[in-house]
């Protein structure tokens, strides 16, 4: 009997709980779009800035990204997908490692040694595709873990160490792929390293017949890159995992008195995300998007550090790293075809860049549009006196930070 | 006549869209006097000063200084006025020394941008020395006490040449002897004509110290008394609404078996090299409460943390229902029946960015019954929200899906009470329970403790509070710097006695067995 009652009162509530839900989904996704529109106005002005002339097409190219010139074989566009994934996957290895609170500045190293894994097994071994894919992981794996332990062990700031084994990775797998220390995998005639495709066919991720309409880098990795993100939306919201991540990351003093142990958690986290992040470079290198170039020693992949901008965007949402990912593609895309004779294809660099730094204020804009939509539904308000008790002390305080 | 009022609030009244959150309430506060406002968690206490310190506009209503109408539009023009408040939870530089902190946003400067802090110390020690704020100026805000840092504040509005000053809720953060120096620093510039405003809910402060008090009740103005013309009972019955029980009802315990043995433990301190917890030895038997009592800082946060788990412990034994647990885990030993309500709920209790319902769980999400697979079940861990919130009467905006931050203190603690007593578990350890709450919610939180002993369950109590010491517990263990210093009977102790305990003026041998 009970139960009945319990249940007739969980009806309106898990309605209420539905709606506030959905509001704040919103909220979110509509402060990352006015994020979005903004970046691109910025862009625009430079532009004009730059070359006033050709700014309106210029502008359009860049709008258009990978759809531009979409009857060379679709190359755009098949270049816009086939680098997403990967970018889904940086995005998704620091937005899991926010999840713990931990800022996983790391990708880059982790993907780099990924690359060096998925070479190894599909260069010299000749290992299946799908192996390939569990070594890069594997490898990326180990690359998070060190600074987990550290941070969960002797809490050094996983910051510091994740920025020193990125250059420590780069470097690492430069010498041993130049010097074809574990085998024969860079050919010294192009400044690459082979081509998995022709060296190993099997090795290479599958076209499943993507490659009739797109090119031959189109893989099913979007489709790998997808699930992934999926699995990790059900991981982190409806896991217990997921649920013990979560709490380290608010607050990691009342996890451990709920008998979490935060150290597994962090190192755990830092696993996982490791793993993320070498399974985006499998899916870069074993596509056949592009080859190691171990003579420029100069910068991290972009890939790795466009993670962290995937994830910003993101609001570290996994499902919203694909969105994200599949825009910051766009975008490059569409900056690399811009005519050279007027701008520079780092445009595009720019325009990302700002629209990341524009989510920072992602927060202040979901407020602004929060207030919005509030006002509109005022009359929804009264329905528990109780809600607005509290809430007009949250105001109070965020006045009082706006007084100082 | 105006003028005997150098504050006056009129008719203020306050509304938020769908709540009034002031209805009409008029406060007057007179040049020289120590006022209370008094008022449960949510009567609308903080909005009323909100108003007078120019964060919120009333909706009607007028504010005068001396008899003249004034605008406060922001807490510039409360400065201006020369009003200041001190809040509940500071505002302090904690990397500043004290004297930094004073001065910030009013630097004195010499020869352009260059500081010159000369003439400020001078003040500041003129200052401390007229009203007995004895502070180093020199240390940092770190390394000082929570009562040396509320003198601090007190000096940053006195340094301003504020005079009307508000107090927000001072004492929940103190110890009993910084509350006794809080007073009388309070006399004292009473004395020195500044005026106060005194938030609380604890009406033993406000009997002792306040001339008159101001109580709202859900936002309704009840009244202004006298305090030399009433009494407790009274001012908790105009802020509650009904009779308030000061005294704890219940009956003679009927201690059973030991359900947790201590034996020999030791606790190395954080802090310092020496151990906080020095040799302690004691057993806690079902149906009992035990308190342990003592001066903050003696020891008993260390010890609960050894015994729940939270810290190490570098000598001794705890057997808990006759199996040792001296190496066990906090999940082994929160399962073998152990529950613990923290002293810190939002350091350690809750997960503030979390749902109520989230912890609600906190404790039990890997139990079968929320969890199937490594799956959360949803439904059950709601359902099981709303039982507890409704038997706990744990309110809260959106019920289980409100963010805990957004609750308020009382209604906080209320859901960890509920988590931790609704494991059902054979030891409660309960740390400071009632700390900053009011009387309605402390007289809630004692029954239980009360009908949890009844119910055969042994309670471990740790407070600081002498008057829930002596109501609540049918034994008393004095812990002086790490030490068990005595074993008393609040029905056969005066509070002077338990003092003499706590102050290390006094100590016995404490039997190991009971």
């Amino acid at each position: 009997m009970s139960n009945t009652t319990t249940m007739k009162s969980a009806a309106p509530k898990n309605s209420i709980s539905r709606k506030s839900g959905l509001i704040s989904a919103t909220n979110s996704i509509l402060s990352s779009i006015v994020c979005i529109i903004i970046g691109l106005l910025v862009g625009f002005i430079i532009l004009v800035c730059i070359n006033a002339e050709h700014a309106g097409e210029g502008f359009m190219t860049i709008l258009i990204g990978g759809f531009n010139n979409i009857n060379a074989h679709a190359r755009n566009i098949s270049k816009e997908i086939a680098e997403a994934a990967p970018l889904i996957m940086t995005g998704l290895s620091v937005a899991f490692a926010y999840k713990t609170g931990l800022f996983n500045i790391g990708a880059a190293g982790q993907y780099s040694v990924g690359a060096l894994g998925a070479l190894y097994f599909a260069l010299v071994l000749h290992m299946p595709w799908y192996i390939c894919i569990l070594a890069a992981m594997l490898c990326g794996a180990v690359w998070g873990a060190i600074p987990g332990l550290l941070k969960a062990f002797f809490n050094v700031n996983e910051v510091i160490t994740s920025i020193m084994f990125n250059w420590i990775a780069l470097y690492g797998v430069n010498e041993l792929l130049k010097n074809n220390v574990l085998g024969k995998m860079y050919e010294s005639t192009k400044n690459k390293t082979y081509v998995v495709r022709t060296t190993s066919a099997g090795s290479a991720i599958p076209n499943m017949g993507l490659d009739n309409i797109f090119s031959k880098s189109t893989t099913i990795a979007i489709f790998i890159a997808i699930i992934v993100a999926i699995i990790m939306y059900i991981i982190i919201n409806k896991t217990t995992f997921g649920y013990e991540l979560k709490a380290c990351g608010h607050n990691k003093d009342a996890a451990k008195y709920a008998g979490i142990n935060e150290k597994r958690s962090i190192i755990l986290s830092m696993v996982i995300a490791g793993a993320l992040a070498g399974l985006g470079a499998a899916l870069f290198y074993l596509s056949g998007v592009g080859e190691w170039n171990p003579n420029d020693s100069t910068a991290c992949p972009a890939i790795g550090f466009n993670g962290i901008s995937v994830a910003l965007l993101a609001v570290c949402n996994p499902i919203g790293c694909v969105f994200s990912a599949l825009l910051i593609s766009h975008i490059t895309v569409g900056g690399s075809c811009l005519a050279t004779a007027y701008y520079q294809p780092e445009i595009a660099d720019i325009i990302i860049g700002v629209i990341i730094y524009l989510c920072a204020f992602a927060m202040l804009f979901k407020m602004l549009i929060g207030k919005v939509v509030k006002v509109k539904s005022t009359s929804d308000a009264n329905a528990d006196p109780q809600i607005e008790l509290h809430e007009p002390d949250s105001d109070k305080e965020a006045e009082k930070e706006d007084e100082e | 006549m105006n003028n005997e009022y150098i504050i006056e609030m009129l008719n203020i009244t306050k509304e938020f869209p769908g709540i009034r959150a002031n209805d009409n309430v008029t406060l007057q506060l007179k040049k020289g006097e120590i006022h209370a406002l008094l008022g449960e968690n949510g009567a609308g206490k903080s909005t009323l000063m909100s108003i007078l310190f120019g964060l919120y506009q009333p909706t009607s209503g007028i504010i005068k200084k001396n008899g003249v109408e004034v605008k406060i539009n922001n807490p510039n023009d409360a400065n201006a006025l020369n009003i200041g408040m001190v809040h509940q939870h500071f505002k302090l530089v904690e990397c500043f020394t004290v004297l930094e902190n004073i001065i910030l946003g009013v630097e004195p400067t010499a020869a352009g941008p260059f500081l010159s802090t000369k003439d400020a110390r001078a003040k500041v020690m003129d200052l401390s020395q007229k009203y007995g704020l004895s502070v180093n100026p020199d240390a940092l805000i770190s390394d000082i006490t929570v009562g040396m840092q509320q003198r601090t504040e007190i000096l940053k509005m006195l340094y301003r040449d504020n005079d009307i000053l508000i107090f927000d809720e001072p004492t929940a953060v103190l110890t009993p002897q910084e509350i006794e120096e809080l007073m009388k620093i309070m006399k004292n510039l009473a004395k020195e004509g500044k005026s106060i405003l005194f938030i609380t809910h604890k009406l033993n402060e406000i009997m002792e110290v306040s001339d008159r008090c101001t109580i709202l009740r859900k936002g309704k103005y009840m009244g202004t008394v006298d305090i030399a013309n009433t009494n407790k009972e009274e001012l908790s019955r105009l802020m509650v609404g009904r009779d308030v029980k000061f005294e704890v009802d219940k009956d003679e315990a009927k201690p059973k078996e030991s359900v947790l043995k201590i034996k020999n433990m030791t606790v190395p301190s954080k802090v310092h090299k020496n151990n906080a917890v020095k040799n302690v030895s004691f057993n806690v038997r079902a149906g009992e409460i035990v308190c342990i009592a003592g001066i903050d800082g003696n020891g008993q946060t260390e010890f609960v943390h050894a015994l729940t788990g939270l810290e190490k412990m570098s000598e001794g034994h705890i057997e808990f229902k006759g199996v040792d647990i001296s190496h066990s885990s906090i999940r082994e030993r929160s399962k073998s029946g152990m529950s613990h309500i923290p002293e810190d709920r939002h350091k350690h209790g809750l997960v503030l960015d979390y749902t109520l319902e989230q912890n609600m769980v906190l404790q039990r999400y890997w139990e079968p019954q929320f969890q199937k697979a490594g799956f959360i079940k949803n439904g059950a861990v709601r359902d099981y929200a709303l039982k507890l919130i409704d038997q706990y009467d744990v309110r809260s905006g959106q019920g289980p899906v409100t963010t805990v931050r957004s609750m308020s203190g009382g209604n906080q603690q209320k859901a960890i009470i509920a988590r931790e007593i609704d494991k059902d578990p054979d030891l409660l350890v309960a740390v400071q329970p009632t700390r900053g709450l009011d009387v309605g919610a402390i007289e809630y939180i004692h029954k239980q403790l009360v009908a949890q002993r009844d119910k055969g369950k042994a309670v471990l109590l740790v407070s600081l509070e002498l008057e829930e010491v002596m109501n609540v517990s049918d034994r008393i263990l004095v812990m002086y710097e790490g030490e068990l210093v005595g074993q008393l009977d609040p029905k056969q102790i005066t509070v002077q006695e338990l003092g003499l305990y706590m102050a290390g003026a006094k100590r016995d041998e404490v039997p190991a067995e009971v």
